[in-house]
């Protein structure tokens, strides 16, 4: 039975309890009134007046609510009756102290709301398999280091010697431009093999998918299937879509058919516009990648449901048995790779996923446990606060279990609140991260919904920690003397002895200095990673992206296009240089390419007898001079590096101290590429960042594109002219040469946002549970701290009437809270270096061994500790002895 | 007051069926039934009534409906069910019994041990 039918059938049975009950009072004080009435009669007839005689029959009748409430005992239901009665009670005692009620529930909103986030997105995107029939038996192919990269001949010996898989689709991401009659825009589909459907036992909401029958050939499918929400958005689900010829990368495609709505694709992060046959291919990559058994962008992912009865395990062994057996088989093409079976939808984000939100979990945890602690110190000063209550309420012959009893609900209410609210505050984020779309144009996708075991689990989490702590009190109730506490009386000091307030104190304040720390190391790091030597100079730079497949033109056109580009752009005025690269330039959308290099004399060239595995770029000359990157010797490429010259490449130092030794020992020398080119180093440049800022002393060619082109390229612009007017200046030149040309202009500095989105999101979320670490610690100290001086009114009073200096009487009233407040930050701070290891999972360059992080930490503390205990300590000193004595 | 006895503890269900057993009646009316028929020697707190009355209604050996009493007031009477008139011959019979055991106890003399 699902909850919520389960909760709805418990509030009607209790409604229903409720109203049957107001009947049965209703008819009740009916019958009572005129039993009062018939007696009053017959006291009348014996000659009483009928207002003397209605009160002697009321006096007669006895305790009227004290019968009342005995009928309802034998009435039976009278359970849920109490338990609201003791609802309302204890809502009524809470309303009493706001200040205990308040502090409470926000303490625990606080950590509930953080931990339903983090575990929304645990939920979400790593426990939650994808959105198809049958997905707890879907499983994916990681290749070797290469993730789910494949190549398209690997694919179908993979599918047709596999035993484990009932049968195996794959897909490739596609971006291209699409044009349905008007204004051409970018699309991102995935092309899909024919039995891309039907292995995912989907049916189509409209139309109809494309099938294996479809496959007859390169080229031989021209249809498309739209994503439910493509469909919407650009087609405004118009079912008339179907049937239409759009055109991708101006190639004719017909829309056939549009994929049911909870359906986004087969990754996690990304969901395309529409799919596509993959043997349609290299209409949209301007190129043929399916012929070739040694490239690895031809596949994506390769995924398909294990026949029943065969375990994950089994699987992963049948696909290795093939690997080997390819790598035996073309030696040339396919390395000694070992396959990874894996859930499909996360492949290659799986594991940065799992440390991600592993490590979130772990500092959301860390809130509860401070919150927790902070509850129960609230709890504990509570109950000392009531304990003469509760010895009058004992005196006075209420039972103990009663008295529990309340204390229970109480806390169950404070729970529910906090709860509800942490709940609510929850619900409201995960909405907005799932809408979250932090770069246009990346079809970034995060289905984060907040299900019903989020929902449980923040009240579930709710209720412990709230019945813990709430659980404090009830020893006291049960070990409390009434004769002794109401003898004493409440203002009885506690004398020195350390108190379980304390310990929790101490253990909360530890807690958030830790959350403190590691917020301000994430902090530290991204300022860090945001002035390490990167091998360009971002600033005064733009780069514009041109996929010329995608605009119509062909490989072979590329070349003189790219001249007529450049040549376009240094035309600009104020533009100094203009370089091209191909695909995309360091740093841009994560997109690097590493290639195998061998040694000049070597002729076994099998990917595992490669010496170096360096990153790949293909720049035109003056590319250097455009990205801002030094040279340290030799020259630049030249124009007349082309494909008829000798192949020629520039690598940076860390390539030239790897394979030569040093700078000027590499240049002028040799190597050979994965296909045999030799290749002439003739000159060295300085390192850099390439695939993402947590790279360290990666070695880097750059081979001159003239000799290798590519369907898409980016074209990096330096200038010191305002980007705005840059972009406009940029957009009408290339216009001018092709209208319908697709780029995409972007500052440098705007891509790279891109590239430290992880560690932004890592110190956002870090700083966020910092802040709240802070929050927690100053209610604690401030609690603590308030809560001290009110106790000791009357002895500050004395103190201040006898002639005590300010030093005194605030050492007096709050000694004690700084020094647990020292105590747990120093415990704190020694905990966060050490759980620096953690943190260096999720931040780059994470290192609390950092004086600026230490001195922060100490200097943060101080002024929590400052601003928790300000209040109190004004009305510490603002006593007036006079009045307070005189009222105590 | 002082010659009416406080009830037994139990016996007030007892007392209850009997008066109602003689036909139907309101509340106030079981009240001054029990006076009439004990000679006013049993005493029974108004409002002390009630919740046995609900108990019995809940057992389902009262029927309650709701009527017109003499003086036209607007009364909630009882009558037994089939179930309150076994109950009422059952626990008349235990009362008889528990009644002749304790009164020929306590008219034992020392001679007859």
């Amino acid at each position: 039975m699902n909850p919520l039918a389960w909760s709805l059938g418990w509030f009607r049975s209790v409604a229903a309890k409720f109203f049957r009950r107001s009947e049965t009072a209703d008819d009740m004080a009916e019958e009572l009134r005129s039993h009062i009435q018939c007696r009053a009669d017959d006291l009348e007839r014996s000659g009483l007046s009928r207002p003397e005689a209605e009160r002697r029959a009321r006096i007669e009748f006895g305790g009227y609510e004290k019968f009342r409430e005995q009928t309802h005992e034998a009435l039976g239901g009278n359970r849920i009756e109490s338990f609201l009665h003791e609802l309302r009670f204890s809502a009524r005692v809470l309303r009493k102290s706001p200040g205990f009620a308040f502090a409470a529930v926000a303490t625990l909103t606080l950590a509930i709301g953080a931990n339903a986030v983090v575990f929304g997105l645990l939920d979400g995107l790593i426990l939650r398999p994808l959105n198809v029939p049958h997905a707890e038996d879907l499983y994916g192919t990681e290749y070797g280091a290469d993730a789910g990269f494949q190549s398209y001949p690997n694919y179908l010996d993979l599918r047709d010697r596999s035993h484990s898989f009932q049968d195996l689709a794959a897909f490739k991401m596609v971006f291209t431009g699409m044009d349905t009659g008007g204004d051409p825009q970018s699309a991102n589909g995935f092309a899909a093999t024919g039995n891309y459907f039907s292995v995912l036992q989907l049916q189509p909401y409209l139309g109809r998918f494309f099938d294996v029958s479809d496959e007859r050939g390169p080229n031989s499918a021209p249809y498309i299937v739209l994503a439910h929400a493509y469909w919407h958005t650009r087609f405004h689900g118009d079912p008339r879509a179907i049937g239409r010829v759009v055109q991708l990368d101006r190639h004719p495609f017909t829309i056939i058919g549009v994929a049911p709505p909870g359906f986004h694709g087969t990754l996690m992060f990304i969901s395309p516009d529409y799919f596509m046959p993959i043997v349609n291919q290299a209409q949209v990559d301007g190129g043929d990648l399916l012929h070739d058994r040694s490239t690895i962008q031809a596949i994506f992912e390769t995924f398909g449901h294990l026949r029943p009865g065969v375990s994950p395990e089994q699987a992963s062994a049948d696909v290795n048995a093939i690997g080997a057996w390819l790598a035996r088989t073309y030696p040339k093409e396919c390395g000694q790779k070992h396959f990874v079976i894996g859930r499909t939808g996360l492949t290659s984000f799986n594991t940065p996923a799992k440390e991600f939100v592993g490590g979130l979990m772990l500092l959301a945890g860390l809130i509860l446990l401070a919150a927790c602690a902070n509850l129960g110190s609230l709890f504990a000063a509570r109950a000392a606060d009531r304990s003469r209550e509760v010895a009058l309420r004992l005196a006075l012959g209420s039972s103990r279990r009663r008295i529990v009893r309340g204390l229970l609900t109480e806390a169950a209410l404070i729970a529910l609140a906090g709860g509800i609210v942490g709940l609510a505050a929850s619900v409201f984020l995960l909405r907005r991260i799932a809408v979250w779309q932090p770069f246009p144009g990346a079809p970034l996708h995060l289905p984060v919904t907040p299900g019903p075991a989020v929902i449980l689990v923040a009240l579930f989490l709710a209720l412990v920690s709230a019945l813990l702590f709430g659980m404090v009190p009830v020893r006291q109730v049960l070990r409390a003397n009434p004769w002794e506490i109401v003898k004493a009386g409440s203002s009885r000091r506690a004398g020195r002895r350390v108190t379980l307030r304390d310990v929790l104190l101490v253990l909360q304040i530890a807690i958030c200095a830790v959350l403190v720390t590691s917020s301000l190391v994430a902090i530290r790091g991204l300022v860090r990673s945001l002035h390490a030597p990167i091998g360009i100079e971002p600033r005064n730079t733009m780069v514009v992206i041109a996929n010329l497949a995608e605009s119509g033109y062909t490989i072979d056109q590329v070349p003189a296009m790219q001249k007529r580009l450049i040549a376009a752009l240094k035309s600009i005025p104020g533009v100094e240089h203009v370089g091209v690269v191909n695909n995309y330039p360091p740093l841009v959308y994560t997109a690097a390419f590493r290639a195998n290099i061998f040694k000049e004399d070597s002729t076994d060239l099998r990917p595992g007898s490669a010496v170096a595995n360096p990153f790949r770029y293909d720049i035109s000359p003056e590319y250097f001079a455009a990205a801002g990157t030094a040279f340290l010797s030799g020259r630049d490429l030249a124009w007349h590096d082309d494909k008829g010259a000798p192949a020629v490449a520039i690598v940076n130092r860390q390539f030239a101290v790897t394979m030569f030794g040093s700078v000027p020992s590499a240049l002028g020398r040799y190597y050979k590429l994965q296909d045999g080119t030799r290749v002439q180093i003739v000159g060295v440049v300085e390192d850099g960042k390439y695939l993402s800022l947590t790279d360290y002393d990666a070695p880097a060619m750059f081979l001159s594109n003239l000799q290798s082109t590519a369907p898409q390229i980016s074209l990096i612009v330096r200038s010191q002219r305002d980007p705005q007017q840059l972009t406009a200046a940029i957009r009408s030149k290339l216009r001018g040469i092709d209208s319908g040309l697709l780029i995409q202009p972007d500052t440098w500095n705007n891509f790279l946002s891109v590239v430290l989105f992880p560690a932004h999101v890592a110190t956002m979320a870090l700083g966020v549970l910092g802040m709240m670490g802070a929050m927690l610690s100053i209610t604690g100290i401030f609690g603590m701290a308030a809560y001290s001086v009110s106790k000791r009114l009357r002895e500050l009073g004395i103190r201040i009437a006898l002639g005590a200096q300010r030093r005194e009487v605030l050492e007096a009233a709050l000694g004690r809270a700084l020094k647990l407040l020292a105590l747990g930050s120093v415990a704190g701070l020694i905990l966060g270096v050490l759980a620096s290891r953690v943190l260096s999972y999720i931040v780059y360059q994470a290192s609390p061994r950092d004086p600026v992080v230490l001195a922060g930490v100490v200097l943060a503390m101080a002024l929590l500790g400052l601003v928790a205990t300000w209040i109190p300590a004004q009305r510490a000193l603002s006593l007036d002895p006079l009045v307070l004595l005189r009222e105590e | 007051m002082a010659d009416q006895a406080q009830i037994l503890p139990g016996t007030l269900d007892l007392l209850i069926l009997k008066a109602v057993s003689l036909g139907p009646l309101h509340g106030y009316g079981i009240l001054l039934r029990i006076g009439q028929i004990s000679g006013s020697a049993l005493l029974i707190e108004q409002g002390a009534l009630y919740p046995a009355l609900f108990r019995l209604v809940r057992q389902g050996l009262l029927k309650p409906s709701w009527g017109t009493s003499d003086n036209n007031r607007r009364a909630k009477f009882y009558e037994l069910t089939a179930a309150g008139r076994k109950r009422f011959r059952e626990e008349t019979e235990g009362w008889n019994r528990l009644a002749a055991a304790m009164s020929s106890a306590l008219a034992a003399q020392p001679e007859e041990v």
